[in-house]
């Protein structure tokens, strides 16, 4: 049970990458953003290009990474797709979703919108690599670490929660320090007083998207190191995703990341008692009792 | 010197017009209070005057330039700040981050600026670090006049800025912005306080149903027969 | 190919585009006359489909038993699946809608969303239910034994267009009424539609149940034409999207527009399908995303550029009142 735990928080950290940068968007642009597991899907495919197709290219030999199961592609890939990733977003923003705000059209509209191009950002990666599954180590399992209480954890995991923290440490301080962080949560509490304040709230969003792009393709490539990749793991997230979001009040970051560590927990713990197959059902069952009991999530009240 | 006009406005919503023809205008370092009946468009001009809204006829001059139709963000570059109605704080943000938010379009360092809001608001400086939400309502209205007042606007336009408040408060608050007009910043003043708002104005216009009814002095409005039955209560 | 040949395959495009106009319609009146996005048509597609192949088909018997699990087997008339599948997709969404439509629009998309994905779940992983992954196959189809089974499908295609006729008059007739009106009222206006007294969360389940209730009949129409079922024909590509590009191109709050998207829509699906014949046969595995792609790109179109889809919304209120 401690073992599955733990695997709970590894999981729920990647849940809450994704989670964050759903409600950062949320809060700003005001609606819900079907495309977001996708884009976790895009950067753990645009990863396994650099580090399978691109940097083997450049014709730099492979070695293994220290006690982790892939190479030192992945250093490089890492950032590199969480960068492009965020320029997919602020693509996908200034082709569509601009667009449709420009014309005032509702937020189901962009919901809807957004579908789509979830659907697009798949059949992408069905296109290019097929429906197989895929792995960043060919063949490599490095053995794991026992711990107290029977507890086995690969060193890939440890790296995944550090690097979460890094990352969630790393928003929270360009959240709280930065103006450009601060700009936002303003232009979240109230886009019109912003505007009005002088802030450039076109600038606000691409840095948003850039932002929840990022984070999507960071939680993307840590779950295909944890476990593999596969082109419907990102739709796969959506649900967990918005789970997470609910659960932690829409719009509030910290919320996000208490939600995604609660969903993952109890995805995992779940296995102990029916197949793991029924992950995605218990998120979705979480998120009908959270609606049904507290729609407004377990932090609300902060904001009026 | 004339600092704005605004002439044969006509403006409103995506689905109706609210304002007919309506004509204000401001000189240097006066206070304009405009009164009405609610529902008389006034919060309504501010917001076209302040780019919000786009006036389907009419001319917002600024010194003799033409601001028809710019964008809020440029309009604050020009040097006229607004405080709305409602909503007028970021309610999840600190009182110095509402503040720094005020001075988003400045690059330089604007903490002197931080510290004349607090000279002028003294409560402020204490809560400096607590979040807006938990502000009381006159609290709140001095943040948002601070916030507007950062860039050091040329026109403050200030949307009843007394609404809901104790009357204690109404009369700090009046005091407040007699304190910052004196320093040299021409307002633009909608108030359903009629009686105080026509007392400190240099000007007065009465609009009703979205059209100019009557414009003169502040002392002569408050005198006219007229506005008193109508507007003043007696 | 013959004439024949032409013509099979042209009555069998007919039946499933007619089927598609079906699930169309239903969303038409959840999406198009009263607002509510559901992005889990696959849902009531799938359960609709289950229902109607269990109530019509016997419970197995015999070896076939040992291999085929079933929750029941009714052996009842056609009709009485369709009559199954429209109550229990009307159950379903009753409680969707109860749970989410008192909070907002997307709280119904991701509630909708997630039921989908758990019905798929639930047939794939639970063999007793319906016979997991493998499903069920052999289903009855209704007045099988009046022709030759090779041409049967142009019986099959005339149940299906009487079935869209009844349902698209049964659909005018409640958009005309007062009822209706009020579905409008609430898409255009939900706050004033509440403060003119109407209980919104009432009728915006109502339209809910309503539309669900078609998509169920859909899900047993399809249930009954290809006579096999299984829970990956549900996914959300096939169950849900290819739906809701077909009601935006035809035109929302438009029926005849909803009937016309489906089959315009499944034209091209089918017509694409002979353009990625010719790709070189490495790519030829991968033709169904490419077609996808397009589909998805065309919804994307229409949202900027077409919102109102080809014959745009049809007015239904008289001068009289505006
Ligand atoms: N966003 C909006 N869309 C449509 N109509 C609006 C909107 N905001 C205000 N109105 C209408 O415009 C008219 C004028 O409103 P406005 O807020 O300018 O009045 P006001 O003089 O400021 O009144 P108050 O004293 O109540 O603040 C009113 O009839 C109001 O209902
Ligand atoms: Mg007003």
């Amino acid at each position: 049970m401690a073992e599955l735990i733990v695997y709970g928080i590894v999981l729920g950290s990647i849940i809450s990458l994704g989670a964050i940068g759903l409600t950062l968007v949320y809060g700003i642009i005001r609606f819900a953003n079907f495309a977001h597991g996708d884009l976790m899907s895009a950067g753990a495919y645009i990863a396994l290009f650099i580090t399978s197709v691109a940097l083997p290219w450049t014709g730099l030999p492979h070695t293994t990474f220290g006690p982790f199961s892939f190479g030192w592609e992945m250093v490089i890939a890492f950032p590199v797709s969480m960068l492009i990733v965020g320029g997919v977003a602020i693509g996908l923003d200034q082709i569509l979703y601009q667009k449709l705000r420009n014309k005032n059209s509702n937020a189901v509209i962009m919901a809807m919108s957004s579908l789509g191009a979830s659907f697009i950002i798949r059949m992408i990666i069905l296109i290019l690599w097929g429906s197989d599954f895929f792995f960043y180590r060919p063949g490599v399992l490095r053995p794991a670490i026992e711990f107290p209480l029977g507890i086995k954890i690969r060193p890939d995991q440890i790296l995944i929660l550090f690097i979460v923290f890094l990352l969630i440490t790393g928003l929270h301080l360009f959240l709280k320090m930065t103006k450009m962080g601060k700009a936002m949560r303003a232009t979240a509490d109230n886009m019109e007083l912003a505007k009005v304040s002088g802030i450039d709230t076109e600038k606000i969003i691409i840095w948003t998207w850039c932002i929840g792009g990022a984070l999507a393709a960071a939680g993307g490539i840590l779950y295909g190191i944890d476990v593999q990749l596969h082109p419907a793991m990102g739709w796969n997230f959506l649900i967990p995703l918005f789970a997470a979001t609910i659960l932690g009040t829409i719009g509030n970051m910290y919320g996000a990341l208490i939600g995604g560590l609660i969903i993952g927990i109890s995805q995992q713990v779940s296995t102990a008692f029916i197949m793991p197959t029924y992950k995605p059902a218990v998120a979705f069952v979480i998120m009908i009792l959270i609606l049904l009991f507290r729609p407004k999530g377990l932090f609300s009240g902060g904001k009026e | 010197m004339t600092i704005l006009t605004a002439k044969d406005i006509i403006s409103g919503y995506t689905k109706v017009d609210i304002l007919y023809n309506v004509n204000i205008k401001v000189e240097q370092g006066q206070i304009v209070s405009i009164i009405g009946p609610n529902g008389a468009g006034k919060s309504t001009l501010l917001k076209t005057i302040f780019g919000i809204l786009k006036p389907r006829h009419g001319k917002v001059e600024l010194k003799g330039e033409d601001i028809t139709g710019l964008k809020p963000d440029k309009i604050v570059q020009k040097g006229i700040s607004y405080v709305p109605q409602v909503d007028n704080v970021f309610p999840s943000l600190t009182i110095r981050e509402n503040l720094e938010m005020g001075a988003f379009i400045r690059n330089d360092d604007y903490s002197g600026r931080i510290e004349d809001i607090y000279t002028l608001f003294p409560v402020l400086k204490d809560k400096s670090n607590q979040k807006a939400s938990q502000l009381s309502g006159g609290q709140r209205q001095m943040v948002a006049m601070g916030r507007a007042l950062m860039l050091d606007p040329g026109l403050l336009l200030l949307d009843e800025p007394s609404a809901g408040l104790a009357p204690r408060l109404v009369s700090m608050i009046f005091e407040k912005i007699i304190e910052i007009n004196a320093s040299g910043v021409a307002m633009i003043i909608v108030e359903q306080n009629a009686r105080e708002a026509l007392k400190m104005a240099d000007h007065g216009y009465v609009l009703a149903m979205g059209k100019n009814v009557l414009d003169d002095t502040g002392e002569a409005l408050l005198t006219s027969e007229e506005v008193g039955r109508l507007y003043l209560g007696g | 190919m013959e004439f024949a040949g032409i013509l099979a395959y042209l009555v069998s495009l007919a039946i499933m585009a007619g089927i598609y106009a079906v699930f169309c319609l239903g969303l038409n009146i959840q999406w198009g006359y009263t607002g509510l996005f559901n992005i889990g048509i696959a849902g009531f597609f799938c359960i609709g489909a289950y229902t109607s192949a269990m109530i019509t088909s016997p419970m197995p018997t015999g070896t076939y038993a040992h291999y085929v699990h079933q929750l029941f087997g009714l052996n009842l008339p056609f009709v009485f699946g369709l009559i199954g599948a429209a109550s229990i997709c009307g159950i379903v969404a009753f409680f969707i809608g109860f749970a989410t439509l008192r909070l907002g629009d997307d709280y119904l998309a991701i509630a909708t969303l997630g039921i989908a994905e758990t019905f798929r779940l639930i047939f794939n992983n639970e063999q007793w239910l319906a016979n997991g992954p493998r499903g069920l196959m052999g289903l009855p189809q209704p007045l099988a034994g009046l022709v030759d089974p090779k041409n049967y499908n142009y019986i099959y295609l005339v149940i299906v267009i009487v079935i869209l006729i009844l349902i698209y008059l049964l659909i005018e007739q409640a958009i005309r009424s007062p009822w209706g009106r009020v579905l409008r009222s609430i898409r255009e206006d939900e706050i004033s539609a509440a403060m003119s007294g109407k209980n919104v969360l009432r009728f915006k389940i109502q339209a809910l149940v309503f539309g669900a209730m078609i998509m169920g009949v859909g899900g047993a129409l399809y249930a009954h034409y290809t006579k096999a079922i299984s829970p990956d024909v549900f996914t959300p590509l096939y169950g849900t999207f290819i739906i809701w590009v077909m009601l935006m191109a035809g035109g929302s709050g438009n029926n005849k527009g909803a009937i016309l998207g489906a089959f315009l829509i499944w034209g091209m699906w089918i017509g694409t399908k002979f353009m990625t014949d010719l790709l070189p046969y490495t790519l030829k595995a991968r033709a169904p995303y490419i077609r996808f792609l397009l589909i998805g790109i065309l919804l994307e179109f229409i949202l900027i550029y077409r919102p109102q889809g080809i014959l745009g919304e049809e007015k239904k209120v008289s001068k009289l009142i505006e």
